[in-house]
């Protein structure tokens, strides 16, 4: 794709990226998520704040994670070069903490000392409940109770972080319903809480402050890039789920003449009906607090998502995702639970390197853009997640799927 | 919309406060949600909101997200609640609200769903996440004054804001009694007093009280400063209990009839 417009996704006044986005929350919320957007753009527009958030990256996650190349990969293969950006070695094993590290610094400064977060995969949850550690706040995590189950060793971190872990059994019991229990819940305790979204997903202002708090990985990237081969890369993959890693990643190459794709999971197969296709799949509509592409049924009612990683396992995705999905400036694939573990595996065997199930949805399209692309191009994928979380479930499905 | 301004003129003639009640659509099914809706009207409900199932409520509590889980179930869309105001409009004048989150509005269309909600006699809608500043959308989509769109402040909600939003309300003003979801204890009636009394000071349209009121007695004192009082979960907790009993239509009889009662 050549690009000949500048790209500016927004978002507006009332955070509306494109006709996607906006606050759809109860009234009782509001004024808080006024107060917050408006304490988001004073605070982090001070130099001293920005230095904090920095330095915190650099001495406490560890950033810049590096960029490396998978060559023993990309020979086998044989097709384009694989770059990894390396978010599995950013503390805590997941790109998550860039965005909590922020988020937690600036409700700080809000002087608040309560914190609540939602989870699925549990990485959101531990990297709150680190935080929380961190700035000494008191830290409530809300989690899906099937999730719960399928997630245990991240249970078991967060409590050692001393976060009290809550499971939600409503609705599905899965990220979905973990984030409504959250929300309720803030609902209750607005006055002297504040709520750490996870993803590029829910009310304005969350979408363009997580955004910008991940764009981290797509600056360091372009910087690593230039220095390792003196020229941008050919194509950017990330996977989808709220669509804050693959934001982190795009955002900052958004004006480059370079083609981005974004992976959603198709897990048991999209005709089966149970996937979590929701860019490719979806209808627009309003879920937690923002419009954007949802899976609904005809009536307006959401459907339960389906995918083996639980951090993708979500009906919805953040609404700057569904303007660049209506622009045609990224593209969306999907890839099915089966495709994911062979590519979980092939990295564990041509690189030591053991990703998180949700990257590895992203590492199996990069295997099939890279085959069909010459020897000479680049291929940035983010691999935003190391796997140990994942090894009760991969061990539970058996080796069949390798 | 007149309606609803008649229906509140009424009751101050009348020395009376409005008893507004909340009732999930389709809860357990729609028959015997039509049932026990028209024995709350004979039992003297002012004004009628009627829910609109959702699979993801986030500002209800678990008696209501019960309810509507239930509602679903038995097949509950927003098109059989228009079909249920149809089949109540019937039989009675009182105000009918839909109540319901925004989803399952955009889902059937915005112009469709005036055109239907008018049609089946419908005076308004109350929509829990859609603030002003989204609720544009909605309005420029209708074509004509049909329906009043119920604008709902909190007790967070700063004074400024309450002028905006009164500025755009039509029906009557829901104040939400406290900083909770629907359903949640712990009723503060100074609170609730100062704050009626300062959306009071703001507008002169009636202003209705919900979200945690349960008992005659609760309705008693909330009533002497509000123009209305709204009861939601407290019913769905009558209608979850007693489900498949035969006297569960007596029972809501009596419990509505006890906070009518206490309007008076
Ligand atoms: C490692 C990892 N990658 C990706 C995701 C998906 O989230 P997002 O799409 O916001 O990056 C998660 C969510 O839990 C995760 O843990």
């Amino acid at each position: 794709m050549t690009q000949t417009i500048k790209i500016d996704t927004g978002p507006d006044a009332n955070g509306h990226f494109g006709e996607f986005g906006g606050r759809y929350a109860a009234e009782t919320l509001m004024p808080a998520l006024l107060e917050l957007e408006e304490a988001y753009y004073r605070i982090t527009a001070e130099q001293k704040f920005q230095k904090e958030f920095s330095e915190l990256l650099d001495k406490y996650t560890g950033r810049p994670t590096p960029l490396y190349y998978a060559k023993r990969l990309s020979e086998d293969i044989g097709g384009a070069k694989i770059y990894l950006k390396r978010e599995d070695l950013a503390h805590t094993g997941a790109h998550k903490i860039n965005n909590t590290i922020g988020q937690a610094l600036l409700a700080n400064w809000m002087g608040k000392k309560k914190i609540i977060a939602e989870t699925g995969a549990g990485q959101h949850g531990v990297a709150t409940a680190t935080v929380a550690a961190l700035f000494g706040m008191e830290c409530k995590i809300f989690m899906g109770k099937e999730d719960v189950g399928r997630q245990a060793a991240n249970v078991h971190r967060m409590e050692l972080l001393n976060a009290e872990v809550i499971p939600v059994t409503s609705g599905t019991a899965t990220l979905k319903d973990a984030m409504n229990e959250a929300m309720r819940y803030w609902v209750g305790a607005v006055l002297d809480t504040y709520y750490v979204i996870g993803s590029v997903a829910g009310p304005h202002p969350y979408p363009v402050m997580v955004r910008d708090f991940q764009r981290i990985i797509g600056d360091e990237a372009k910087q690593q890039i230039m220095e390792q081969v003196g020229r941008l890369p050919d194509k950017l993959v990330a996977c989808v789920g709220g669509g804050s890693n693959a934001m982190g990643l795009f955002y900052p190459f958004l004006n480059d003449d370079i083609e981005m794709v974004g992976v959603e999971a198709a897990g048991e197969g999209i005709d089966t009906g149970r996937h979590a296709v929701t860019l490719g799949e979806g209808s627009v509509g309003v879920l937690h607090g923002s419009k954007s592409y949802v899976l609904q049924d005809a009536d307006g009612q959401i459907t339960e998502a389906h995918s083996v990683s639980a951090g993708l396992d979500y009906p919805g995705v953040g609404p700057e995702h569904s303007l660049l999905k209506e622009m045609e400036r990224v593209v969306y694939k999907s890839i099915d639970d089966s495709e994911a573990l062979k590519a979980f595996k092939a990295l564990c065997t041509f690189e030591g390197i053991i990703p998180a199930l949700e990257s590895s949805h992203a590492l199996a399209q990069t295997f099939k853009e890279a085959a069909a692309m010459d020897k000479n191009k680049i291929i940035v994928v983010n691999l935003s997640g190391r796997g140990d979380k994942d090894l009760g479930i991969v061990r539970s499905l058996g080796n069949d799927y390798f | 919309m007149k309606n609803i301004q008649r229906r509140f003129e009424q009751l101050k003639q009348q020395g009376e406060k409005g008893l507004v009640a909340f009732v999930t659509a389709g809860d357990p099914d729609f028959d015997a949600s039509r049932a026990l809706i028209e024995k709350m009207i004979d039992a003297g409900v002012d004004v009628l909101e009627l829910g609109v199932p959702f699979s993801d409520p986030t500002a209800d509590g678990p008696t209501i997200q019960k309810a509507s889980q239930r509602a679903l179930k038995s097949g509950m869309t927003l098109k059989k609640v228009i079909e249920l105001t149809t089949v109540l409009r019937e039989k009675t004048d009182i105000p009918i609200i839909l109540f319901s989150y925004y989803n399952p509005l955009l889902a059937y269309g915005l112009t469709n769903f005036y055109d239907d909600a008018v049609k089946a006699g419908a005076d308004g809608v109350l929509l829990v996440d859609l603030p002003i500043e989204e609720s544009d959308e909605l309005t420029s989509k209708w074509p004509g004054d049909g329906l009043a769109l119920i604008r709902l402040i909190a007790p967070t909600t700063p004074t400024e804001r309450i002028e905006k939003i009164a500025a755009s309300a039509s029906g009557f003003l829901y104040l939400v009694s406290k900083t909770g979801v629907t359903g949640s204890d712990g009723l503060d009636t100074s609170e609730i007093k100062m704050n009626v009394e300062r959306a009071k000071n703001i507008t002169d349209i009636p202003v209705c009280v919900g979200f945690g009121i349960s008992t005659p007695e609760d309705v008693k004192t909330v009533a002497a400063s509000a123009d209305g009082v709204v009861i939601g979960s407290a019913f769905e907790r009558v209608i979850e209990e007693n489900i498949g009993s035969q006297g569960l239509n007596d029972l809501i009889f009596d419990f509505t009839k006890s906070l009518k009662d206490a309007t008076k």
